[in-house]
């Protein structure tokens, strides 16, 4: 590691992410964030004071070597570093961009009792995006085969994830893709200024290297079912085929023209790029557009809204700014775009013209009372406090139920109350063989811990084998 | 790749499509649909499956060419195929033995119904068919409905062939002949026709199945773009259906919803919210 004292490390202060203009970049899908330079980022790397008892692993949800690859970044050796992230993180481009690094491994970095952290997320980013732009990146080793046969059902984080470790041990897997496309989330629902496809296709032809197939359009619970894919011969299943089943408002006129679900809305514009105005695939341009919700899937669709032309994008949440699921770097974007923000309001109703579209949105204002059960204090309307959103588009981001294809074909496997699939702390389902994982257990998460599941399935599966 | 083997014109922009998707003709059920793009940039569209071929391994859709996209999958060759072919998606018909059975197809419907006309009269039913189009030249799958029907009517608004008039007047002729016990009636066609059939069924209280087509995106539940309205709930086509009691359906709803896109496939730029987005960019 390069020679530099303590006091040295200390003196240097955390380097800001470059980003383009939030006026500019508001009218286009490129990224927000333009990365690091090598000299800055070997700056921030010196930054770390490489702790022997590094908390900054334990935080992270896959467990990565952050003072590792940190140090060789420092020394600018790239390759070796990115040799480190991609021996723990088969996505690391994807995380780097997407982890909300400030509540994993940040805020336990030491350096958050005197200043502030390690950037570790702008480091990871930077370090993938390097080393594919270089050509840096050194396949990761596969063991001699096991002849067992694994099946990973979505190619979200999870699915991705629990393959890439399952291929590099040794095992034969096929992924099952219900979409056209491969990445699962990564693809239809995050925007392209916060994740660009081209960056989530690489990561998974590096995955698909490792002999990992795929096969996509494949529905498991409706083109096949999970016994069939034991009589086909696999081995062991992992299930992670994410949540997906929009939740609506339940409020008169929801129904109208011009009311999406974020699912649907991020798809048509992601997935199949509406966003391009030659794309086949339509999607209504608001002038005026309202999103309900405050979590990161409301402030995707909030900000696609703004850059597909609206002149208002508002964002509508029943809570405070506080209380807000969405990462504070989102929100922070979404206020340079130009997004407004109704805090502690929600609708009741969406207003319609008589030929069936949206004319506005009917809210009332709310107040926090006692905490519920999750521990957030409570919103209650204020009585008398209605008023109207003047808006010809609303998109509900509410959250997800379970999607119940799977499961609803799988009679012997255990859910919950809600609908999700039971596993336990190895991720094994109540079915020999079939392990879960992703948001079709956790309910809605992250990518992160979508893939700190599909790691640590994978390592159960592969304990799973060995007593076949 | 999903390779066509067969292609055929049935009628006036109305094409046969035989594909190779070996997982999907095996799993499939009478009343699911695909999910199919012609292309890798094409839309993602939910097309009934008529029929299926499960010793070759095929599945037959036929497509009404109305906009662009199936426009241009017109121009697929045998040999060549789709892109994308996603399912069998959707809950399968409910069929039971109900006695007699009217089967109504209207349009593309005619096709989207023949595969319950086929498992309802396996199921030991009297079948009836009844097929509706605006003339004779549109009447299709007349000789297979035939084939698997005690009796086939003909109806065409122009008079050309069969019954002047609408599906619904074939249908009222039998209710109205008291030898006829009708047990049910399975109905697949413009939103326009199945709500007059249900209106009409209502009225004497005759189990009344329709064949939903809202607008769809995943075809998984995910996008909840299809959702239609049901009996007061909200229900979503492509994983609650999409099939439903025609005497619950809010079909003005779905005629409504309908026409979301209509203004963007007919005239791109023309769009309303197209126009006012561009406004503001002036």
């Amino acid at each position: 590691m390069s020679d530099i004292t303590a006091k040295q490390r200390m003196a240097i202060q955390r380097q800001p992410m470059p980003q383009r203009d939030g006026l500019e970049r508001c009218k286009d899908f490129d990224e927000v964030n333009t990365g690091y330079d090598l000299e800055t980022a070997i700056k921030e790397a010196q930054r770390c004071l490489q702790c022997k008892n590094a908390k900054c692993i334990a935080g992270c949800p896959v467990g990565i070597d952050i003072p590792g690859f940190i140090s060789k970044l420092a020394d600018g050796d790239v390759a070796a570093a990115a040799e480190i992230l991609r021996s723990s993180n088969d996505l690391p481009a994807v995380t780097g961009r997407v982890c909300p690094q400030e509540t994993q491994c940040e805020c336990v970095c030491v350096r958050c009792k005197t200043d502030t952290p390690v950037a570790i997320g702008y480091l990871e980013r930077f370090v993938a995006d390097y080393a594919r732009e270089n050509n840096l990146e050194k396949p990761k080793e596969v063991s001699a085969s096991t002849g067992k046969k694994v099946a990973c059902i979505g190619a979200g984080p999870a699915g991705i994830t629990c393959a890439g470790e399952l291929a590099s041990m040794g095992h034969d897997v096929t992924l099952f893709e219900a979409f056209h496309k491969a990445g699962g989330v990564l693809i239809y629902g995050i925007p392209e200024f916060r994740l660009p496809n081209k960056v989530v296709e690489h990561e998974i032809k590096n995955v698909l290297a490792l002999g990992v197939k795929i096969e996509k359009n494949v529905i498991v619970g409706k083109t096949v079912t999970i016994d069939q894919l034991f009589v086909e011969g696999f081995d062991a299943i992992f299930v992670a085929n994410g949540a997906g089943l929009p939740t609506f408002m339940n409020v008169p006129g929801e129904n109208l023209k011009g009311v999406y679900s974020a699912n649907e809305y991020l798809t048509r514009s992601n997935l199949m790029e509406a966003h391009r105005r030659d794309a086949e695939t339509p999607v209504l341009r608001g002038d005026k557009v309202c999103v309900v919700g405050g979590g990161n899937t409301a402030m995707d669709a909030v900000r696609t809204a703004k850059r597909m032309g609206a002149a208002t994008s508002t964002l509508v949440y029943r809570r405070g700014r506080e209380q807000m699921p969405a990462r504070v770097e989102e929100a922070h974007h979404a206020e340079e775009e130009g997004i407004c923000f109704e805090f502690l309001t929600a609708p009741i109703e969406v207003l319609g013209s008589d030929d069936g579209w949206v004319e506005g949105l009917k809210c009332v204002r709310m107040e926090l009372g006692a905490p519920d059960d999750s521990g957030r204090r409570r919103p209650v309307p204020i009585e008398g406090s209605d008023f109207v959103i003047d808006c010809d588009m609303v998109i509900v981001a509410i959250g997800i139920n379970a999607n119940p294809i799977l499961t609803q074909a799988t009679p012997d496997m255990n859910l919950n109350k809600w609908g999700y699939i039971q596993a336990n702390d190895d991720l094994a389902t109540s079915i020999p063989g079939v392990f879960a994982g992703g948001d079709i257990v956790r309910g809605a998460a992250t990518v992160i811990l979508a893939m700190g599941d599909g790691k640590k399935a994978a390592k159960s599966i592969d304990n799973y084998l060995k007593t076949l | 790749m999903y390779k066509l083997v067969d292609k055929r014109n049935l009628g006036p922009n109305l094409t046969l499509y035989e594909v190779q998707a070996p997982r999907i003709a095996s799993s499939r059920k009478p009343g699911q649909f695909v999910i199919v793009r012609a292309f890798d940039h094409s839309e993602r569209i939910p097309l009934t499956i008529a029929d299926v071929n499960k010793d070759t391994g095929t599945v037959t859709i036929i497509v009404q060419t109305v906009g662009k996209s199936t426009a241009e999958m017109e121009t697929l060759e045998v040999g060549g195929g789709f892109c994308d072919v996603a399912g069998p998606l959707g809950q399968p018909s409910h069929l039971d033995n109900f006695g007699t059975v009217v089967v109504i197809g209207g349009g593309l419907g005619t096709a989207v119904v023949y595969p319950q006309a086929v498992a309802l009269k396996e199921l030991g039913n009297k079948v009836i068919s009844i097929i509706g189009a605006r003339s004779s030249d549109l009447v299709i799958m007349k000789d297979q409905l035939g084939a698997v029907s005690d009796k086939v009517m003909v109806t065409t608004n122009d008079g050309s062939e069969g019954i002047k008039g609408f599906v619904t007047d074939a249908l009222q002729q039998l209710i109205d002949n008291p030898d006829m016990n009708i047990g049910a009636v399975y109905c697949v066609g413009p939103v326009v026709m199945m709500k007059a059939v249900a209106d009409l069924t209502a009225k004497y209280d005759i189990h009344t199945v329709v064949s939903l087509n809202p607008v769809m995106v995943d075809g998984t539940g995910m996008c909840g773009g299809c959702r239609v309205t049901v009996g007061g709930e909200t229900k979503f086509a492509c994983v609650d259906g999409p099939e439903f009691d025609g005497h619950k359906v809010d079909f003005d709803e779905l005629a409504d919803r309908l026409t979301t896109y209509q203004s963007h496939e007919r005239h791109k730029d023309q769009c309303r919210m197209l126009k006012a987005a561009d406004k503001i960019k002036e």
